[in-house]
């Protein structure tokens, strides 16, 4: 290619600087556009046919960037118009929905893009751990995937108190007050978490900036860590049929095509997709907003954030050192770990490993969803630990106790697995998170849906209204 | 690195420096930790909740009587005998705020349905220890109560009513 001349002028030179070159026509002008350019470059210039097929990733890691630039973006422009004081906090929010250009919409948004982030980063945990893609050599990214995780819900958690409105104080101080319960230093740290013995205005200011400094920089960080990783393993595992189980050394590896436009049309249309639905929704249904703060008077009933009704219909039932503690700290534990315990990597790229791990997990999702209600009903109307046990300490009554016998459950669950079914340890895995992601689900959905005043259990069309 | 070692030397220079910059930059790490640690710990301003608390006299609160004194977060409650209990509001179990229920004669928290009686024992779980006390002097006729230091007890023991 010969060199050309630069344009005469200055402002032809400008220009010519600015306007992106002739679209390629040709794969190796894509490929090479995707090499030279910063974003593009994120991917590979080509891409196996079959990963990007919808119904493989459902698109669900990008999506939740997209999710996160707008989060960015409209969060940068609310703080514009907040004071992290009391009571002024409150106040700003009212002159955000009533007397600011857009504030409604721009705050709506923010909102509901960051309930959604919570769903898509869950449903993409819930993807890569079905298609067995945290096996080596991917483990380090599923670790840094659970970190957003928990990351994300920090972001939430903290987000939640800024209105300072009666849902967010409460639910802040009934989710913080778990932290007390740690064992030796929950105290202090939460002391210091609160900056004093109760929510106050130095808990506002300590949110504040963990919200929109601290927590936005370390899911920055993450996010390039995780992308990059992406490409250093190898990009996407290959989804393979489930039967026949292809062999390994026979398998055909699929076509590649390149990522212009194949892969880079699609997220295209997926994010403009979701950005049109997320923009509708925001100007039809407002973020909830409630009175301000008043220290004085807890709502009846007064509950967590939806994303942590699990976790208070847990407390429910548990001691709080077994409830918000422990059984959280081992499945943050066991989430870490899953990678280096279960490491066959000849399914993966199936979902549910193979035939009979999709009976498994069918069976498992059938009965938490019959078990778990059962035990909520039990727990509720018969099962009185510290009353037949009087005398005892209720963390041992109220907590180890029913803690040994659900363990002892979900020990013989496993033994059945195996004696019935014949699992092998990939499926027993299965079979068991399968049992205790749905049984979370369904404690989530009885916390938010069937708990009225004084947490009691209510059908959702009996549900009395709230007292505030 | 073994080979330029006399057999006197048990640490060669290079394994002396690795371990000398390991520690003291573990060192510098765990100071530079202190220091945040330090810089973020709460400040209480004076005269606010956490202060001595003067409430009136023993005969503003007939006996069997329950007061909820917003102030100073607590109830101050008389029992029938005329014997003074002062019950921090913060439920034990996740600190709500816990309300008296005057027809029931108890506390009840909204949020997990702890109940505690008037002396401020758990009457009902979760809540793992009964309401916490503070300290109330009675001088003169005078009721003050200590709300900077709230007492956490196991179970209720008459010897904490204090009698005018």
């Amino acid at each position: 290619m010969t060199e050309p001349n630069p344009p005469d002028t200055m402002l032809d030179r400008l220009r010519e600087r600015l306007t992106p070159e002739e679209f390629p026509t040709d794969d190796r002008g894509r490929i090479r556009m995707v090499v030279d350019s910063l974003v593009l470059h994120l991917h590979p210039s080509k891409v196996p046919v079959t990963t990007i097929k919808w119904s493989y990733t459902w698109g669900l890691g990008g999506l939740s960037a997209v999710l996160m630039t707008i989060l960015a973006l409209t969060g940068i422009i609310l703080l514009n118009n907040y004071t992290p004081s009391v009571p002024q906090a409150y106040l700003d929010i009212l002159e955000i929905r009533s007397n600011v250009w857009f504030g409604e919409l721009i705050r709506n948004l923010h909102h509901w893009s960051a309930n959604l982030l919570i769903i898509v980063a869950v449903l993409h945990l819930i993807r890569v751990f079905l298609t067995g893609a945290y096996r080596p050599p991917r483990e380090l990214n599923w670790l840094l995937g659970v970190a957003m995780l928990v990351l994300i819900l920090g972001a939430n958690f903290t987000g939640y108190l800024l209105p300072w409105d009666q849902l967010a104080f409460w639910a802040i101080t009934v989710g913080t007050s778990i932290i007390t319960y740690v064992p030796l230093v929950g105290e202090s740290i939460g002391r210091l978490v609160l900056g004093g013995p109760e929510v106050g205005a130095n808990t506002l200011l300590n949110f504040y900036s963990l919200h929109i400094a601290l927590i936005p920089l370390g899911i920055f960080g993450l996010m390039s860590y995780h992308f990059w990783r992406v490409r250093k393993d190898g990009g996407l595992t290959l989804p393979k049929p489930v039967d026949p189980a292809p062999d390994p050394l026979t398998w055909q590896k699929p076509e590649r095509v390149t990522t212009i436009p194949h892969l880079v049309r699609r997220e295209l249309i997926y994010t403009l997709g979701w950005f049109a639905a997320l923009l509708l929704f925001a100007m039809v249904v407002p973020a909830p907003l409630e009175g301000i703060a008043n220290p004085d008077i807890s709502p009846n009933p007064a509950k967590a954030p939806w994303y942590f009704m699990g976790l208070q219909e847990l407390l429910l039932h548990f001691h709080p050192l077994v409830g918000a503690i422990i059984m959280p700290g081992l499945a943050i534990t066991g989430l870490f770990l899953l990678p280096f315990f279960d490491v066959t990597s000849a399914s993966v790229g199936i979902y549910f490993r193979s035939r009979r791990g999709r009976s498994l997990s069918l069976l498992a999702l059938g009965l938490a969803t019959l078990l778990t209600p059962a035990w909520v009903l039990l727990d509720e109307f018969v099962l009185d630990w510290v009353g037949w046990l009087p005398g005892w300490d209720s963390l041992i009554s109220n907590g180890l106790i029913p803690l040994a016998l659900i363990a002892l459950g979900l020990f013989l669950l496993d033994g059945w697995a195996v004696k019935t079914f014949g699992a092998d340890t990939e499926e027993r895995v299965l079979f068991l998170a399968v049992f205790l992601f749905t049984a979370f689900v369904i404690l989530t959905m009885i916390g938010i849906f069937f708990r009225g005043p004084g947490m009691a259990l209510y059908l959702p069309w009996n549900m009395p209204a709230a007292v505030h | 690195m073994s080979e330029n070692l006399s057999p006197e030397q048990k640490v060669s220079r290079r394994d002396f420096l690795k371990v000398a910059w390991g520690f003291f930059g573990g060192l510098a790490l765990l100071e530079t930790g202190g220091m945040v640690l330090a810089y973020l710990q709460p400040r209480l301003a004076e005269g606010e909740f956490g202060s001595l608390i003067t409430i009136g006299l023993v005969d503003d609160f007939p006996p069997n009587s329950v007061t909820h004194l917003t102030n100073g977060r607590f109830y101050l409650v008389r029992l029938a005998d005329g014997g003074f209990l002062a019950l921090y509001h913060r439920c034990t179990h996740l600190g709500c705020t816990v309300p008296y229920d005057q027809t029931q004669g108890k506390f009840i928290c909204p949020c997990h349905s702890s109940e505690f009686d008037q002396q401020g024992a758990v009457q009902n779980p979760p809540a793992p220890r009964p309401l916490d006390l503070f300290p109330i002097t009675i001088e003169n006729g005078e009721i003050k109560v200590d709300t900077g230091s709230p007492i956490q007890r196991a179970a209720f023991d008459p010897s904490q009513v204090v009698y005018p």
